[in-house]
């Protein structure tokens, strides 16, 4: 009986034996593998947003609290020890700029929170605008419904809402999206040279459909104060429609009725400042496919490489939240040190002349070297 | 029956597990002291300091510009071949030269093998007997890198290229401390002459790897060792690395959910030289986004001045 048992244990013993060398195999293995697998580098996918209709608009929508810009120029204060900031500062309180961004309650966490972290800031004054009031962001609340065919109603609320609170406090109005990124500093450059009692709006102009052509409204369009006053007053006096599912083209219609005459928001040496895509779709030859309407819509010859986009660029559009922070790093702070860019644009005399004059009474020394 | 065989397995995979652990850390690197702590110094480098230079003539500030002279190698093979005319459309026009070494179609350097480590050796020995005496700082690259050649400068400028500079974004591996070729290395003049000395004369830089193969960037930093030559962390006055060795939308996405307050700043210098990973068509977009677009009215006081490359458009 004992000894059945002792062959019993011994086989038993041989088999764990076994067992016991297979799993340090595979114990081994299996470490190699993971070790392997964890050291792998991630590939780089980037989903490529291309709308057919460049009145594809986001199904979003539906917020009165504004925010102040704060526009603190020395925020990142070791990094930017050498950065002389006079002439943005001037700037800011010279042309005077409110944004309104359009947004949703679905939008406010996933989208508007990031253009509030960054570009945002930089407005004189900022508001972000949904359907439903949110105290806590804070959103406007235009008391409208949700939806594609809502979103001309909203830009108009939006606007009353603005010429009501606020037309005192600004010189223009921009109107983004919350996928729209906009670098305010290159668009007080844009709108120094104009005056904010004529009536003029700016924006990537289109030319179908609009004899003076429109503006996209995905790339975000300014207008002046006496543009705002104007399109208030449109519904006031039943001069424009409210009625229209197509927001940027009925907006323009309504300017051309007005009288609001439609600018050129080109640079000085004629390359588009405001972008109804991407760097990467203007800069990429061939991008875009020749039949996308794109090509057809432009008002002015539209060009893709690097001609394609100003130094100075004001704005791009389906822009995520991802590259909404890269384009904050590139614009404001990856630079080439020591690097004198090609293009050097200068203000309007009369904002130099101002400039000099505030000078002359302080101790800064402007330096209009590099940009 | 079955739980005693069972206990046995998972007994045998711990001990699997553990024992394959224990050969990789130790079998590749040599035990100075068991069961110390290793006393290991990490080097920094920083960029100059900004007061140095307040009185110094601009004349002679151009002269320091143009004296830093930068030779890239661009090493490696790549997807496709469209990187190699990336590269030579993009950053590599802002290098005072730049040589491309395809390492599967290799028609330059004519290396005969397949082994990572013999194809860098001989490529540093070809640069270095053809130019090596034209330039002071030799910077190699892999076809996926971008380079912002101006910050490098910046970052070398006050740095004798006599003297040996191994840099780049390091990492310790055990008790060798070398710079990963993701990232970009850069060797002084001074290393180049060392190193080039010791593939010469002997076969210490042979290859070191045991067990596993070593990768060819820690195989460059035991043999640079052995010339005294040691690595080096780059970063920016704020202790950030200036080579990056991932891209800049994954360096944001990694701050998105570190540090969601302070993504930008958090993400990556403002002087930074390398980025990791691109694309030819995201070389493109940074050649735009670095060189020309800007915000109006901001200016800084730079000590040194880099012109644009002549007949070039994207910068």
């Amino acid at each position: 009986m004992s000894e059945i048992h002792f062959r019993e244990m011994a086989s038993k013993s041989w088999l764990n034996f076994l067992t016991f060398l297979c799993g340090s195999a595979i114990g081994f293995l299996l470490c190699s593998q993971l070790f392997s697998i964890l050291l792998g580098e991630k590939g780089d996918t980037q989903p490529n947003v291309l709308h057919n209709d460049p009145h594809a608009r986001h199904s979003d929508d539906n917020g009165q609290n504004h925010l102040e810009g704060q526009m603190n120029f020395n925020a990142d204060s070791s990094q930017h020890k050498d950065e002389n900031t006079d002439i943005a500062e001037n700037l800011y309180h010279k042309v005077r700029i409110l944004c309104w961004v359009m947004t949703g309650p679905q939008n406010l966490e996933k989208k508007a929170k990031h253009v509030k972290a960054t570009w945002a800031q930089r407005c004189n004054k900022v508001l972000f605008m949904s359907s439903e009031e949110n105290k806590d962001f804070p959103a406007v609340g235009l008391k409208t419904k949700e939806g594609r065919d809502q979103l001309y109603w909203k830009t108009i609320k939006a606007f009353q809402y603005v010429h009501e609170h606020y037309l005192e406090d600004a010189d223009w109005f921009l109107k983004a999206d919350d996928d729209t990124y906009v670098i305010l500093d290159n668009l007080r450059w844009l709108l120094s040279k104009y005056d904010p009692e004529e009536p003029i709006y700016f924006g990537r102009r289109f030319k179908p459909y609009v004899k003076q052509g429109y503006m996209s409204g995905g790339a975000g369009y300014v207008l002046s104060k006496e543009a705002l006053k104007r399109f208030v007053d449109a519904f006031k006096t039943d001069k424009c429609t409210h009625s229209s599912s197509i927001e940027d083209l009925a907006l323009g219609r309504c300017m051309e009725i007005m009288n609001v005459e439609a600018g050129d928001s080109r640079d000085t040496i004629g390359k588009e400042t405001f972008h109804p895509f991407v760097p990467e779709h203007h800069l990429i030859k061939g991008y875009l496919p020749r039949t996308f309407w794109y090509w057809n819509y432009n008002y002015y010859p539209p060009v893709e490489g690097p001609g394609c986009c100003s130094d100075l660029a004001v704005s791009f559009h389906y822009v995520d939240s991802t590259t909404m922070y890269e384009l904050e790093y590139l614009v404001y702070h990856l630079r080439p040190y020591g690097y004198l860019y090609r293009y050097q644009p200068t203000l309007p005399e009369h904002i130099l002349k101002e400039i000099s004059q505030a000078n002359k009474n302080e101790d800064t020394k402007v330096k209009l070297g590099n940009p | 029956m079955v739980s005693a065989s069972g206990t046995s397995f998972f007994k045998g995979m711990l001990l699997g597990s553990i024992s394959w652990v224990l050969i990789t850390m130790f079998g590749q690197i040599h035990i100075r002291h068991r069961g110390q702590t290793q006393d290991h110094e990490h080097h920094h480098l920083r960029p100059p300091n900004r007061n140095d230079f307040l009185n110094t003539s601009k004349v002679i500030l151009l002269e320091l510009s143009k004296s830093i002279r930068v030779f890239c190698i661009i090493f490696g093979e790549s997807e496709d071949e469209s990187y190699w005319a990336a590269l030579k459309e993009t950053w590599t026009k802002h290098c005072d030269k730049a040589e491309l070494y395809d390492t599967k179609n290799d028609n330059l350097v004519n290396i005969e093998s397949n082994d990572r480590w013999v194809q860098m050796r001989t490529t540093y020995k070809y640069v270095f007997e053809k130019y090596g005496d034209n330039y002071n700082w030799f910077f190699l690259a892999l076809p996926t890198t971008f380079a912002v050649i101006e910050n490098l400068k910046y970052l070398l400028f006050t740095r004798d290229a006599s003297q040996p500079f191994y840099l780049g974004h390091t990492v310790i591996f055990g008790d060798l401390e070398y710079v990963t070729v993701e990232g970009g290395i850069v060797l002084s003049r001074e290393s180049m002459k060392r190193l080039n000395r010791l593939l010469d004369n002997s076969e210490t830089c042979a290859d070191q790897s045991v067990i596993w193969k070593l990768s060819e960037d820690k195989q460059l930093a035991i043999c640079l060792k052995y010339a005294g030559v040691h690595a080096e962390n780059a970063e920016d006055y704020e202790g950030r690395d200036v080579f990056n060795t991932k891209p800049i939308a994954q360096l944001i996405e990694e701050a998105l959910s570190n540090n969601p307050q302070q993504v930008v700043e958090g993400c990556c210098s403002d002087m930074a030289i390398t980025f990791n990973g691109l694309t030819p068509h995201k070389m493109e977009v940074m050649m735009y986004g670095l060189y020309r677009l800007r915000a109006f009215g901001h200016y800084f006081n730079d000590t040194l001045v880099f012109l644009p490359p002549v007949g070039s458009e994207n910068d």
